[in-house]
C-alpha cells in the first residue's frame, strides 16, 4: 500500500532523513521505533507532503505522491494524527470532528461521528464542549477520532501514547488493534517499545534519520545488542 | 440561527432610530460607532477568526479611501461606482501582503510587523505622489445628493454604514457556520494539525486577508464620503490601525458580536472621558492604552467572555 524508496528530506538545507526505504502492506500494523530526534515525525510529515522530500520516492496505492501537495495526499486517504494531541482548542468537540471530514468522508459524516462516539463514549458526552477544556486523554481520543473521520486508508499515528496514564495507554493500544482488526492499515510511530511490538506485525527502528533494523517483533526482541543500543531496554 | 436573528433585530432597531431621534449629535455618535464596528469586524475576521494579528490595517483602509477619492477627483467617477473598485483594490492589497507574508511563513509578531511596515510604506508613498495630493491630501468636491453618496442628512449615512457593518457581521456569521470558516479557525488554533487534515493553510489565510482588506477599504470609502477629505496621516497613520483592533479586543476577539459591543463600549467610554477630562490632547490615547492593558490582563476574551463565562484557551494551548 505504501512504498518508500531512498527517501531523503529535511528542513531547508538540513537533511534529517538520510535515505529511508520501507513498505507497508494493506491490513498491516507497522511500528516505527526510535529515540527522540531520530526523525520519526519528520518521516511522517514528509510522507504527508507537509515537509518536502529532497529525493527518493513515496508511492501510495501505486501512485507516486512524492511531490504531491499535502491536500491531495489527505484526499487520497493517507491521514496522520500528529504527535502531541494537536486538537483545535477553541472549537467544540463536534467542530473538531467535522474538520476531519471536509476532504474525505463527507457523505458518511453523521455515521462516522456516531462511530467515533461509539469508540469513545466520553467524547459523545462532550459534543458541545470546547476541546481545549478536555483532559489530556480525551484530547488524544479526539485527535484520533478526528483522523478517523476522514476514512483513512492508511492511518499514521505519531506517538499516540505520549504523556498518557498507563491505563489510557492500554486503552489506546487496544483501540489500535481493534481498528486494525476492522481492516485499517496503520503506521504506528512510538517510543513505547513493549506495547508497540505486542500489536505490530513488523517493526522498523530508526536512528539519526536512517533505518537500522527491519524485521518482526520477535527478531527485534531477540537482538539484545540492538535493543540496548537504540531502544534503551 | 439565534445569532442571525439577533443580528437582524439589531439592524431593524438601528434602522428605526431616525424615526425617534433627530439629534444630529446622537446620530453622529451612532454612525461613528457603527463605523468603528465595521473596522473592528474587518480586523476581527483576519485577527479573531484567522489568528493573524495585524498592526497595520490602515493599509487597507487608506487604500479604499484613496481609491474612492482619486477616482472621483482625478477621473470624475461617481462615488457609488468607485465603491466596488475601492473594495476590490483593498482585497488586492490583501492578496499581495498575504501572499508575501504567508509564502515566507511569517506568523505572529512577524506578520504584525509586516502589516505595520506596509502601512508606513503606503503612507510615505501617498505623501510623495501628486495624484494622491501628496502631503496636502485630497478634498472631494461637495455635491450633496444620495446619487453621489453624499447625503444631505445624517440618516442617509446611517443607513449606508449600517448596511456595511451588517454585511461585515454577516461575513463573520458565515465564518462561524461554513466549511471555510471552520478551516480558518482550525488554522488559527493549530496550523500543523489543520495541514494534517488536508486544509490548504496558505489559501485559507490568504482568503481571510482579502476579505478583511475588502471590508476595511469599504470603511475607508465611507470615511471619505462622510468627511470629504483624506490625507496620508489619516489614511495610513497608526490611528486607524489601532481603532480597528481596539473594538474586537474590548468586545471579544473571534466572536460575532465582539466588535459591535466593543465599538459601543469604546464610544460610550470616549464620550464619558471627554466630558470628564475635556479634550486635552493625548489624554484619550493614554486612557485607551490603559484600558487596553486592563482588558488584555483581566478580560482576554473581552466583554463576550464576560457574558459567556467560559475561560480563555490560549492559542495552540492545551490544558492537559
Ligand atoms: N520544524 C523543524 N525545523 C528544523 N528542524 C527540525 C524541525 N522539526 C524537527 N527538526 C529536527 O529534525 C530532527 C528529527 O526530529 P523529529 O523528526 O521530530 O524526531 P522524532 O519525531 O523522532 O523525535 C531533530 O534533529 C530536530 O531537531
Ligand atoms: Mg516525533
Amino acid at each position: 500500500m505504501l512504498e518508500i524508496r531512498g527517501l531523503r528530506g529535511g528542513y531547508g538545507q538540513v537533511e534529517v532523513l538520510r535515505g529511508i526505504s520501507m513498505s507497508i502492506g494493506a491490513g498491516e500494523i507497522v511500528a516505527v521505533l526510535g529515540s527522540n530526534g531520530a526523525g520519526k515525525s519528520t518521516l511522517n510529515n514528509t510522507l504527508c507532503g507537509i515537509v518536502p522530500a529532497f529525493s527518493g520516492q513515496v508511492r501510495f496505492d501505486g501512485h507516486d505522491v512524492t511531490r504531491s501537495r499535502y491536500t491531495d495526499i489527505v484526499a487520497a486517504g493517507l491521514i496522520q494524527v500528529p504527535e502531541g494531541r494537536r486538537i483545535f482548542p477553541n472549537l467544540t468537540v463536534l467542530e473538531n470532528l467535522a474538520l476531519g471530514s471536509y476532504l474525505r468522508g463527507r457523505a458518511k459524516r453523521e455515521q462516522n461521528i456516531e462511530r467515533v462516539f461509539a469508540i469513545f463514549p466520553r467524547l459523545g458526552e462532550r459534543v458541545a464542549q470546547r476541546a481545549g477544556t478536555l483532559s489530556g486523554g480525551e484530547q488524544q481520543m479526539l485527535a484520533i477520532g478526528r483522523g478517523l473521520m476522514g476514512e483513512p486508508r492508511l492511518l499514521i499515528l505519531d506517538e499516540p501514547s505520549l504523556g498518557l496514564s498507563p491505563l489510557l495507554v492500554e486503552e489506546v493500544f487496544d483501540l489500535i488493534r481493534r481498528l486494525n482488526d476492522e481492516g485499517l492499515t496503520i503506521l504506528l510511530v512510538e517510543q513505547n517499545v513493549g506495547q508497540s511490538l505486542a500489536i505490530a506485525g513488523r517493526a522498523f527502528v530508526m536512528e539519526n534519520g536512517a533505518i537500522v533494523f527491519t524485521g518482526t517483533p520477535g527478531e527485534l526482541l531477540a537482538n539484545s545488542d540492538l535493543k540496548r543500543a537504540y531502544l534503551g531496554i | 440561527m439565534k445569532d442571525l436573528i439577533a443580528l437582524i433585530v439589531f439592524g431593524i432597531v438601528v434602522a428605526a432610530l431616525p424615526l425617534f431621534v433627530s439629534s444630529g449629535f446622537v446620530l453622529n455618535i451612532v454612525i461613528m460607532t457603527l463605523y468603528a464596528a465595521l473596522l473592528g469586524q474587518a480586523w476581527n475576521i483576519l485577527g479573531g477568526f484567522g489568528g493573524q494579528f495585524s498592526f497595520g490595517h490602515a493599509v487597507f483602509f487608506g487604500t479604499g479611501a484613496y481609491a474612492a477619492a482619486v477616482l472621483q477627483v482625478k477621473f470624475g467617477w461617481n462615488a457609488w461606482a468607485a465603491l466596488p473598485a475601492a473594495v476590490a483594490l483593498g482585497a488586492a492589497v490583501g492578496a499581495f501582503i498575504g501572499a508575501l507574508s504567508f509564502r515566507y511563513g511569517l506568523r505572529g509578531s512577524y506578520f504584525a510587523l509586516v502589516t505595520l511596515a506596509f502601512a508606513e510604506v503606503f503612507r510615505i508613498l501617498s505623501n510623495t505622489f501628486d495624484f494622491t495630493g501628496a502631503g496636502v491630501g485630497l478634498m472631494i468636491p461637495l455635491t450633496e445628493s444620495a446619487g453621489n453618496f453624499q447625503f444631505t442628512s445624517r440618516t442617509g449615512f446611517l443607513y449606508v454604514i449600517l448596511g456595511f457593518t451588517l454585511a461585515a457581521c454577516l461575513v463573520a456569521w458565515w465564518l462561524k457556520h461554513s466549511r471555510y470558516g471552520a478551516w480558518l479557525q482550525a488554522v488559527r488554533d493549530n496550523e500543523e494539525s489543520a495541514a494534517a487534515l488536508g486544509v490548504n493553510v496558505f489559501r485559507v489565510k490568504l482568503g481571510a486577508t482579502m476579505i478583511s482588506g475588502a471590508l476595511m477599504s469599504a470603511g475607508g470609502v465611507f470615511y471619505v464620503q462622510y468627511f470629504h477629505y483624506i490625507d496620508p496621516h489619516i489614511a495610513y497613520g497608526p490611528g486607524v490601525s489601532i481603532e480597528a483592533l481596539l473594538a474586537p479586543i474590548v468586545g471579544g476577539i473571534g466572536t460575532l458580536f465582539g466588535p459591535l459591543l466593543g465599538a459601543a463600549a469604546l464610544h460610550l467610554f470616549g464620550e464619558l472621558t471627554r466630558s470628564f477630562m475635556g479634550d486635552a490632547p493625548g489624554i484619550s490615547l493614554m486612557v485607551y492604552g490603559l484600558l487596553l492593558v486592563l482588558m488584555v490582563t483581566f478580560l482576554p476574551r473581552g466583554i463576550m467572555g464576560l457574558l459567556s463565562g467560559s475561560p480563555p484557551v490560549r492559542k495552540g494551548g492545551s490544558r492537559a
